[in-house]
Order: C-alpha cells, then sequence, then structure tokens
C-alpha cells in the first residue's frame, strides 16, 4: 500500500510568525440538519468533542468538529481514522437524510505560531482578529487575500488555517510573505 | 536667498546631518527635515517647472497641499515621480531630480510657452487641435506628449523593489488627524472605553499648534501635545499611527489608511507602505485647514509663499526663504509670520493688509516691533523672474496703479484658512458656505449616513471651520464624545482645557488683489500653480458660457493636477462666481474624490505581486508536469499541460506524437482538474432529472451516463459524465471551468426554489486526483498493475468501480473522452503523484505517453466530441449541436426546456453543428466566418456560419474543423467559403463531426 502525502509535506517557514504545513489531517465533511438531536448527538459522537456553537471550533488534540454553515459541519480527526470515522456516523444516521464525506485529501492545513498569529491573518482576511473580538475557539470561513479559507485559534499564539489543496503552495507564500520578519504590525501582541 | 539660520528648527537635529542630491549636486540637510525645508536650507528654491507654461517653480507650502516642490525621487526600480517634496523626509543617500524641463531646470525652452501665454488661455488645446482631424494623431499628440507632463514614467522594464501589504483594522472610533484636536476628539472618545485608532499622516503630532502659538491648559501646545499623546498611549483601547493618511472615507464606515512605513528609511526591513483598511462604527476627521494663496500678479514667482508655510520652515526647520520678506495678508493670521521672521532676526519691510480697517492685537504687536503696515493695500504685481526681486504696491480697490515699490525676496500671503473637508466629503457629507471665515464648511445634520440612515462621520476643530485654539479644541472634545455615543460607548460631558490666544479682526474675502486689477495683471494671478491655470483663464471660461464649476474644471484644468486643487478650489469657484455674477454657494464645489493625496499603486496592490500575483491551482501530479519540461495553459486558475515537447520538438510536434500515441498504444492525462460534484439524497434523483436535459434518475448504481446542463434560458452550460454511487448518491463530472460555478448554480437552485427537496451536494474535486489512461493498452496496463478485474465483462463501457491497483485505492470510470479505449482512475489525492508514477513506470514497455490539452482537443473532435467554451459560447443550445439524442422526450421538465421551445430557438434557420473539411486539407482558422451572398445593412459580407473548433489531424494527416453553419445537417457535401485574415477564402465541404470511428468500437473494446 503506498503511502499517501499531504500537499507541502511539512514545509515550513519561520518568521515573526512560524508557518507550517501541518500534514496529513483527517477531514469528514457533513451536512444535515442542525437543529436536530439525533442529528448532532451522532457527530458529536463520531467527532468525540461536543457540538460547535455559531462560528465556532470544538477541539480536543487532532479531534474536533467545526462549524462551517447552518447546515455543515467539519469532523476532524487523525487522518486514518476518517473513513471509520464516516462509517461510524452512517451507520448511525443510516435512516436520516445527511451528507458525510472524507475529504481529507482535498484541503490543507497550516499551523501559525508566535505571538504575531492575529497580526499575520489581519494583513490577509477581513475579520477582526482583537483579542477581545477573536477568541480561541472561534473559526471564520473566509478568504484570505484571494482564496477561500477557514481558520480558528487553538490559543492566542497559535492558529490553524485550512484551504484548497490545490492552493497550498499560494497560502504557504502567502502566510509567509505576511510572516517576513519586519512586517510585524505590533497591533495584536506581534 | 534662503537657508539655514544659526539656530531654530524644533523637529531637526542638527547633531546628526545627512547627504542627498538634487539634480546630482550633492548636499546636506539634518534629520527631521523634509526635502523641501533641505533644499531651502541649500538655496535651492528653484525645484520644478509647471506643466504648461513652464514657469519656474518654488514651494508655496510646507505640506500634503504642496502643487509645485514635485521632483522625481529615488534610481532604477525605486524610481518615482510626482513626489512632493514637502512631505518627503530627508534621509541619507536620497536622490531627487527635478521636473518639466528641458535641457535644465535652470535654462528650459518650454519656458517660451509662457511668452505665448496670450494665445494658449483656456480651453486653447480644444479649440486649436480640433482641426484638422487627421493631425491629432500625428502632429499635435506627439507634439503635447513632449511638452507636457510632469514626472517621468518608470523604466518599463524596471520592476518595484519594495514589498507593501494590507491590514484589516475594526474599530469603534477612528479619528483622522493628530493634531490637536484630533488628540482632543480621540481623548474623549478612548475615555468612554470605545476602541479608538487615531491617524496622523505626518511623522509629527500636534499640527500646526506648535508652530501657531498659544497655550493649552497653562501649556504651550507642544508640551500639551506630548502629555495627550502620553495619555493616549497609554491606553490599551488607544491605537495611535503617524505617517499614516486617512485616504478616504467610503459606504458603511469602511475607510482607508495609507501607512508609509519606509519611506524615511528605504534600508530598513519589512514592508514600504500599508494600506489600512479599517471599519469604524464612527469617523471623526480632525483634517485641519489649509491655507489660501491671494491672487494677484506674480503670485507664482519662486519666494512667494504662503505665509503658514514660511513659518513653517522657520519654526519647525529653522529655514529662511528671505533676508526681507513682504507678508500680503486678508486677516490677522499672516501677522504671525511677519512677528516670527522679525523675532528670528530677519527683515519686514512691510505688511500689505487688504483691509482698510487693518489688524488687531497682532497688528498692534507688529507695528510695536516697528514693522510699516499698509492698510487697505494690495500688490499690484510681484517682481523678478526665477525669484522675487520686490513688489509693487497699489490700492487694493483700484486697478492696479503702482504706489509704491518695495524691495524685497520673499512674500508672504494669506487670503485666509479653508477648513479641509474632502474626507467628510468623500462619501456625501454636505457643505455650508461660511461667510464670516470666506470658506465651505461641514452641514450641521447633513453627515453621510450608514445603512440605517445614521450618520457615521463628524468633524472636529479646524476641519469644522473652528479656526481659535479654544474654539476648535472645545468642538473636538465635544465631537470625540458624541462619536463615541454613537458607537454605542458612553461618553462624560467633557470640557476641553483652556486655551488662550489673542483675538484677532475679522478677514475680508480678498478673490483677487486689486479687485480691478487689468487684464494684464490678471492672466500673470495664478490660481492652480501645477496646471498654470490663471484668474483670466476662469473669467474667459465663464465668458464662454461654463456656468458649471465641473465643466469650467476640466475645460480650464483647474484643479485637476496631482494635488487635486488643494490650493486653488475655492480661489477658482470664487472667481467663477464673481465672473458669473452668482454667489459662491450658488456656484458650489467641485466633486472631492479618495484619495486625499495620491497613494501608492503598490499599497493597492498589497502582497498580490510576483508569486502572489494570482494564486495559481496546482494538481496532485503538478510537480511532475513541471519536472518533464511541461508548456502551460492556464484553465481558469489551473495550470493544465497544453503539451509535452522533447528534445527540439516544438509544441505541433510534440501534439502529434500524442495524439499518435494514445491512438496507437497508451497515453496519460492528468484530469484531476474536471469538477466532481457529489449529490446525495432521496431526492438526489429527482434533482438531477431537472439539472441535467436528459434522464439521470434511470441510471442503474455502478453505471455512467453522459449529460448536458443548460441555464434556464436554455443555453448549454455544462456538460459531463454522472456516476451512479448507489440509492441515494450520485458523482457529477463538470468541466474544469465548471466546478465551482456549477456547484453554485446546484445550491441555488436547492436554496431558492426546491429547498424542500431533500438533496445535499459537496464539491468534492480537489479530494482526488483523476488520471486518465487511454489507448489500445490500457487494459494491458491495468491487468499488469493488478488488483481489480477490469475486463470488459467486470467493467464494461459506461461503468465504474471502486477497488485497489498496484496497492492504490481507486475508483475507474470506464469512459472515454477520445474514441480510445480508456479508464479514468480516480484516487486520494494523497495517492495521486505516486500512482502517476507507477503507471509511468509499468507502461513503459507500451511507450506510455503523458499527453496534455490541446491532445486531448485533437482527439476529441477526432470524434466529434463537442467542448464546452468551444462549440458553445452562451448563445448555443444542445439542439444546435445535434444533441437531441441526450435530450429526454419524457420528462415534463428540465432546466432550459420552456425556453428551448420559444419560436426563436425552434427556428429552422438557427446554425447547427457540422463537419468541416477544406478541399486542400490545409487547417481552417479559429473562428473563421463562412461567407454568404450579398452584403447587411452595415455594408458586410452576410455569413451563414462560424468555425468552432479546427485542428490538425495526426490521426487523418490533415485539417479537421467543426462549425454551425445554417442548414447544416441538411447539406451535407456542399462546398463552402471561409474567411481567412489574409484576405482570401477557403472552400471547406460540409460532412460529419464525426471524423473518426464512427461506430465507436475502438472505445468499446
Amino acid at each position: 500500500m503506498s503511502e499517501p502525502v499531504s500537499a507541502l509535506r511539512r514545509a515550513r517557514y519561520a518568521g515573526f510568525v512560524t508557518v507550517e504545513e501541518a500534514g496529513l489531517q483527517g477531514m469528514v465533511q457533513i451536512r444535515g440538519d442542525l437543529s436536530s438531536d439525533a442529528f448532532t448527538s451522532a457527530v458529536s459522537d463520531a467527532a468525540g468533542v461536543p457540538m460547535p456553537g455559531l462560528r465556532e471550533a470544538s477541539l480536543d488534540g487532532r479531534n474536533g468538529l467545526l462549524w462551517m454553515s447552518p447546515d455543515e459541519l467539519m469532523l476532524l480527526c487523525p487522518y486514518p481514522e476518517a473513513d471509520r470515522a464516516m462509517a461510524r456516523l452512517q451507520a448511525t444516521l443510516s435512516d436520516t437524510h445527511h451528507l458525510a464525506l472524507n475529504v481529507s485529501d482535498a484541503r490543507a492545513m497550516f499551523t501559525l505560531q508566535g505571538n504575531g498569529v492575529r497580526d499575520v491573518l489581519a494583513k490577509l482576511a477581513p475579520v477582526d482578529m482583537a483579542p477581545d473580538a477573536f477568541r480561541p475557539g472561534m473559526l471564520r470561513r473566509t478568504r484570505l487575500a484571494q482564496v477561500a479559507a477557514a481558520f480558528w485559534l487553538r490559543s492566542d499564539t497559535q492558529a490553524e488555517v485550512i484551504c484548497f489543496r490545490s492552493v497550498a503552495p499560494y497560502m504557504m507564500e502567502l502566510l509567509s510573505t505576511a510572516a517576513r520578519p519586519g512586517s510585524a504590525v505590533g497591533l495584536h501582541g506581534g | 536667498m534662503s537657508m539655514r539660520l544659526p539656530t531654530g528648527g524644533r523637529l531637526t537635529d542638527r547633531s546628526y546631518r545627512m547627504e542627498f542630491t538634487f539634480n546630482g549636486k550633492r548636499m546636506t540637510g539634518y534629520a527631521g527635515d523634509t526635502l523641501a525645508s533641505a533644499l531651502l536650507a541649500n538655496d535651492q528654491l528653484l525645484m520644478g517647472r509647471s506643466f504648461k507654461y513652464h514657469r519656474p517653480r518654488g514651494p508655496v507650502a510646507s505640506g500634503a497641499e504642496e502643487p509645485n516642490a514635485l521632483v522625481n525621487l529615488g534610481k532604477g526600480d525605486r524610481f518615482e515621480p510626482n513626489q512632493r517634496a514637502t512631505t518627503t523626509e530627508l534621509f541619507n543617500g536620497l536622490t531627487a531630480t527635478s521636473q518639466n524641463h528641458w535641457p535644465s531646470l535652470e535654462a528650459d525652452i518650454g519656458a517660451l510657452n509662457t511668452h505665448l501665454s496670450r494665445v494658449l488661455p483656456a480651453g486653447f488645446y480644444y479649440k486649436m487641435f480640433m482641426y484638422p482631424r487627421a493631425f491629432w494623431k500625428h502632429v499635435y499628440e506627439p507634439f503635447i506628449r513632449q511638452s507636457a507632463g510632469l514626472g517621468k514614467a518608470p523604466d518599463a522594464e524596471s520592476r518595484d523593489a519594495d514589498s507593501y501589504e494590507h491590514f484589516y483594522h475594526f474599530t469603534d472610533v477612528l479619528v483622522v488627524g493628530g493634531g490637536v484636536a484630533g488628540l482632543m476628539a480621540a481623548k474623549t472618545a478612548a475615555q468612554s472605553g470605545a476602541k479608538v485608532l487615531l491617524l496622523e499622516q505626518s511623522a509629527h503630532w500636534g499640527g500646526r499648534a506648535p508652530v501657531d502659538g498659544g497655550t493649552i491648559g497653562g501649556q504651550s501646545p507642544e508640551d500639551w501635545t506630548d502629555a495627550t499623546l502620553a495619555e493616549l498611549q497609554a491606553m490599551p483601547n488607544v491605537t495611535l499611527r503617524s505617517r499614516t493618511m486617512g485616504a478616504g472615507v467610503y459606504d458603511h464606515g469602511y475607510a482607508l489608511g495609507y501607512e508609509r512605513l519606509t519611506d524615511h528609511a528605504p534600508e530598513a526591513p519589512g514592508p514600504r507602505h500599508r494600506l489600512w483598511r479599517i471599519r469604524a462604527k464612527q469617523i471623526v476627521t480632525a483634517t485641519g485647514a489649509i491655507e489660501r494663496p491671494l491672487s494677484f500678479a506674480g503670485n507664482d514667482i519662486p519666494g512667494v509663499m504662503l505665509a503658514s508655510a514660511m513659518r513653517d520652515y522657520l519654526v519647525n526647520w529653522g529655514v529662511s526663504i528671505g533676508d526681507r520678506t513682504v507678508v500680503v495678508t486678508n486677516n490677522d493670521d499672516a501677522y504671525r509670520t511677519a512677528i516670527a521672521l522679525k523675532k528670528a532676526g530677519l527683515d519686514v519691510p512691510a505688511i500689505i493688509d487688504a483691509r482698510s480697517y487693518g489688524g488687531g492685537a497682532l497688528m498692534a504687536e507688529a507695528r510695536a516691533m516697528g514693522i510699516r503696515v499698509e492698510q487697505g493695500r494690495g500688490v499690484a504685481k510681484v517682481l523678478g523672474g526665477k525669484r522675487v526681486t520686490g513688489v509693487a504696491v497699489c490700492n487694493q480697490l483700484g486697478e492696479g496703479a503702482v504706489l509704491d515699490e518695495i524691495a524685497c525676496d520673499a512674500v508672504a500671503m494669506s487670503g485666509g484658512w479653508s477648513p479641509v473637508v474632502h474626507l467628510w466629503s468623500h462619501c456625501g457629507g454636505k457643505l455650508d458656505w461660511d461667510e464670516a471665515g470666506a470658506f465651505f464648511r461641514p452641514r450641521a445634520g447633513a453627515a453621510p449616513t450608514d445603512a440605517d440612515g445614521k450618520p457615521f462621520v463628524s468633524v472636529a476643530g479646524a476641519a469644522d471651520g473652528h479656526m481659535t485654539l479654544a474654539g476648535l479644541l472645545q468642538d473636538a472634545a465635544e465631537t470625540g464624545a458624541a462619536a463615541a455615543t454613537a458607537a454605542g460607548f458612553d461618553a462624560a460631558q467633557t470640557v476641553a482645557p483652556e486655551a488662550e490666544e489673542v483675538a484677532e479682526k475679522p478677514l475680508e474675502p480678498v478673490w483677487l488683489m486689486p479687485q480691478g486689477a487689468r487684464y494684464d495683471l490678471r492672466m500673470k494671478a495664478w490660481l492652480d500653480y501645477q496646471n498654470d491655470v490663471k484668474v483670466s483663464d476662469v473669467q474667459l471660461a465663464a465668458r464662454e458660457g461654463y456656468e458649471s464649476v465641473e465643466h469650467t474644471k476640466r475645460y480650464t484644468t483647474l484643479g485637476m493636477a496631482t494635488d487635486q486643487g488643494k490650493l486653488s478650489n475655492i480661489n477658482g469657484l470664487a472667481t467663477l462666481s464673481n465672473a458669473l455674477g452668482e454667489s459662491i454657494p450658488q456656484v458650489g464645489t467641485t466633486t472631492f474624490r479618495p484619495p486625499y493625496t495620491p497613494i501608492s499603486m503598490g499599497a493597492i496592490a498589497g502582497e498580490a505581486h510576483g508569486a502572489l500575483f494570482q494564486p495559481v491551482r496546482q494538481t496532485p501530479i503538478h510537480a511532475w508536469h513541471e519536472e518533464n519540461g511541461a508548456h502551460w495553459e492556464p484553465v481558469g486558475q489551473w495550470r493544465r499541460p497544453y503539451c509535452y515537447p522533447k528534445g527540439e520538438e516544438d509544441h505541433a510536434q510534440a501534439v502529434i506524437r500524442e495524439v499518435k500515441a494514445v491512438r496507437q498504444s497508451l497515453g496519460l492525462l492528468d484530469a484531476s482538474t474536471l469538477g466532481k460534484i457529489i449529490v446525495k439524497g432521496p431526492d438526489a434523483g429527482r434533482f438531477l432529472d431537472m439539472l441535467y436535459t436528459n434522464m439521470m434518475s434511470t441510471l442503474k448504481p455502478g453505471k455512467c451516463r453522459y449529460g448536458l446542463m443548460c441555464s434556464e434560458n436554455g443555453f448549454l452550460i455544462d456538460d459531463g459524465v454522472v456516476a451512479r454511487i448507489d440509492e441515494d448518491t450520485f458523482l457529477c463530472h463538470t468541466t474544469t471551468g465548471g466546478a465551482e460555478s456549477i456547484h453554485a448554480h446546484m445550491e441555488e437552485w436547492l436554496q431558492t426554489e426546491w429547498w424542500d427537496w431533500q438533496v445535499y451536494t459537496a464539491n468534492v474535486t480537489e479530494q482526488f486526483a483523476q488520471i486518465a489512461v487511454v489507448g489500445p493498452k490500457a487494459r494491458m496496463l491495468l491487468e499488469k498493475l493488478g488488483g481489480m478485474n477490469v475486463s470488459k465483462e467486470a467493467l464494461p463501457f459506461m461503468a465504474w468501480k471502486d477497488g485497489t491497483l498496484g496497492g492504490f485505492p481507486v475508483r475507474v470510470y470506464r469512459i472515454s473522452f477520445s474514441g480510445e479505449l480508456s479508464y479514468e482512475i480516480a484516487t486520494p489525492a494523497g495517492h495521486g503523484r505516486a500512482l502517476w508514477d507507477l503507471l509511468c513506470a509499468r507502461g513503459a514497455e507500451w511507450n506510455i505517453t503523458p499527453y496534455g490539452t490541446e491532445a486531448l482537443h485533437v482527439l476529441r473532435a477526432e470524434k466529434g466530441f463537442i467542448m464546452i467554451g468551444d462549440e458553445t459560447d452562451g448563445t448555443v443550445i444542445p439542439q444546435d449541436l445535434g444533441l437531441n439524442w441526450a435530450i429526454s422526450k419524457k420528462k415534463v421538465d428540465y432546466l432550459g426546456k420552456r425556453a428551448q421551445a420559444w419560436p426563436h430557438m425552434t427556428d429552422p434557420a438557427r446554425w447547427k453543428l457540422v463537419g468541416l473539411l477544406t478541399e486542400d486539407s490545409s487547417v481552417l482558422p479559429e473562428g473563421a466566418y463562412a461567407v454568404a451572398d450579398g452584403t447587411n445593412a452595415n455594408g458586410q459580407r452576410n455569413t451563414q456560419g462560424r468555425v468552432t473548433s479546427t485542428y490538425f489531424s495526426p490521426t487523418l494527416g490533415r485539417g479537421i474543423a467543426m462549425g454551425l453553419v445554417l442548414n447544416g445537417p441538411d447539406r451535407m457535401g456542399e462546398v463552402i467559403e471561409f474567411t481567412h485574415i489574409e484576405g482570401f477564402t477557403v472552400p471547406a465541404r460540409i460532412v460529419d463531426p464525426v471524423f473518426y470511428d464512427p461506430e465507436g468500437e475502438k472505445q468499446n473494446v
């Protein structure tokens, strides 16, 4: 069996924030009725984390649930477990109209580490990155410069970004450019 | 001469010298200098030439409003024209050159124009260059381009060496302007707890107040500024940015800030400019006021300067413009300049005050210092050429008869002050004419409004017309508090600190000096210095019927230069209103548009240049293509290999080789970019029946079906193969360019029309690498890899199956876009490159040949398969393409069905798809039209068809084409003529569009 590879094989750049492609990450795209307890409890069980609120990320290590839209969630898990998590969900929801797809290979994930993570993201996304406005556990589906992306904070110094795999090289260059030494804005602890 | 005084200069650090060059001449200045102050300190008063007459020009102002002192700055990749010397901070090694002169700044041939100015009045170009028509392109335009213009365009081959970026910022209150009013407004707003962003365009806080004097709360304005700044810096809810101009105000509280990070230190790391994209709940503009020139003859001669600017050069940079300065004014403020000059030990031979009643306490102070004050007098004209040598004094109420001549080498003028209302006006704030101050000021209750109809811009201080220190501070304190309240905070009622200053007598509006100036004086009285517009030009425009200020602006070019009329606007429209016999508010102002001063193209582009100019989407196999010499074709944002030239091959030869390899043995195509959309749910079949023209609900799981998608207007928008995964689930392939738009199309119908249908969609395009293994040897290769049965029986044409191949998890589709035996293999993207490599290695024995998009096109055209975007252009329906077989007759409805029944759509005269073979086997030109007899109403040749696809077919060894032709399918065998760009026509025979294997035997083996 061939070993799959992530888009950029953990490319890394150390600027005033360290940018790293996070490697393989299990992702299951889920659509369904978020107001249904049966659906949300099945999703929560499959992910092993509580349901996230509106525009939130519910995280526990490599596992998590991301609120993506009023009828869409993204389940995060270790890469090899995505098919199992999907199967578990499909079994529980066999009689419920829903969609669950393993999309682990469709995306790339990046981690940003450093005091200036908010500044780096504020250069690229039209999002209020002030600490009182965007707190760890919150999530935004937005754009970074010219491509669609979602991001959330794990802490005040660590962010995670996902985008489509085809634009991973653009995203790496973009985040690295925004994190270039000497370009810190110094507004949100950069 | 202009020079550095032995002492003074509150902004300069005389312990730090800096070297720079101007027109190659080495000069020195001090840290804290602007380029303008440093040039003046080196007696370089002449800094450029004007646009039209090439008149000698020195600085008339000291800040952003400067129209004259524009220079070429930097060299090579850092060259930039039209940079204002007054806002360019000096740095070590700065190089500047002057603009718009030939052969040199001192001796300029274009200056002859000034002697021709009698025959070059407003509108001259419009009148002169209209006739004869043909002269414009060949004579007039080249001449004008040579003689006009300011700075040089950068070299076309140079590349900006700097980086730029954007920054998104959200705040409760944005305060634009870091003078005392801005500081005061920011402070009262911030005390409520609101987040405040305060922007100051220059490097220094406090604005003009430290130069103009007075006291604030018992402190000097400078000390008060420092103390207030320290207070603001200590507040966590306040963000302060100097060297950041509030450039524009837009709808919904959006504003742009233009931060100049390294203009003053080009070697420093980091971006040069940062564009702040600000969302503010409330915007306070504390943008101050700009002094107006007076319109008298010779007011453009170097050495004539705004009184406030002369004071700035003296106090801020310790620079004098001349030894003997005559002050000309219509208000008390200019007396401050006279007093400051006198105190600095310089000579002030006279103050010419246009007011018969003269000034107040400041006049008394000046007189007490021994300065001669002439009341009710004006300047008839300034004497001198490249610099001032004296002034001729006259009665302000007369025509300009000279009473006296006073020798001097500088003139300080003041025509009063105009509030900077630009940012207030950008988004629709209205103005009122203030009779007492003779200026436009923001109209109370007519602020720009937000989505709820509530005001979101307010004005503080001098920008609001409050011209006294006490008045502007109180106004700013109240405005800041009100802005915080409007942003949802509880701002305490704030009282500004007490401010003391001397009482002033009212200004008297003076729009022309002397008021009855003769024509020869009026035609030397400048309004717009940069574009050379004079009082006489605006009066001429009025006489010629230009009543609207907007039309006059464009006819005379008043205010159209890079300074956008910051100095000339009010004087110009007052002149126009006098000429028209209307009041100033009746004439009104021209439109204020952002940015306040020009911002760099780099700042607008932000990071989007070089590698980040545009995202390039890459398939998982992209790197292999790159390593193997692919010639790229952009397809949407993807890059796809067009072909893979080998050795000395050109592209055409490579395509021929690739096509032949597919037909004869084995080809390999990266098809990952094709759209893949999952449609799932109990109503999925019903939904797809509506989206596609043919029936999808009857498709059996495990099978594939080709389908067409139309817009509700009937036009073909996409095509592709649909695979049924299980009872509830379909996978729809789309074209490469259609993946996102078709997914959006599906969601739109689901969300707006069929919201009660149980269907979910997901775009999984990027989850899979998809590789087409194509050619007679395709099955042998897959069998060699092993892992699943790919025989005709196990996996027949138009079926799909999950399994493994060579250890890879795959889904294999037996579909063909080439007419050959073909398998499209989908594997998770993370395996894509490895699977491709394996196929290449194992396929070597059959000379496996990767092929690009051009071979793909040729292969499909040989088979008569249509291509969205070639055979379709948004006006073509499936029936035009002979695709009736793919349109269900049984279905009650599908998107486009009703439109396709319109009379126009069923018109038998619609052009229809046929094949075309040239009589001489040549390749028809792309897009060529088939000509018909006669001409249309426009005298153009009638047409009866056009080429949609045309290629050289390596398989047939000749040109093949498809096209849409009038009654085409009924005219088989007929020869029609196609246009050729070189003027002749090419005969081509109408044939069936399927050129290769019409029975479809090859793909079904």
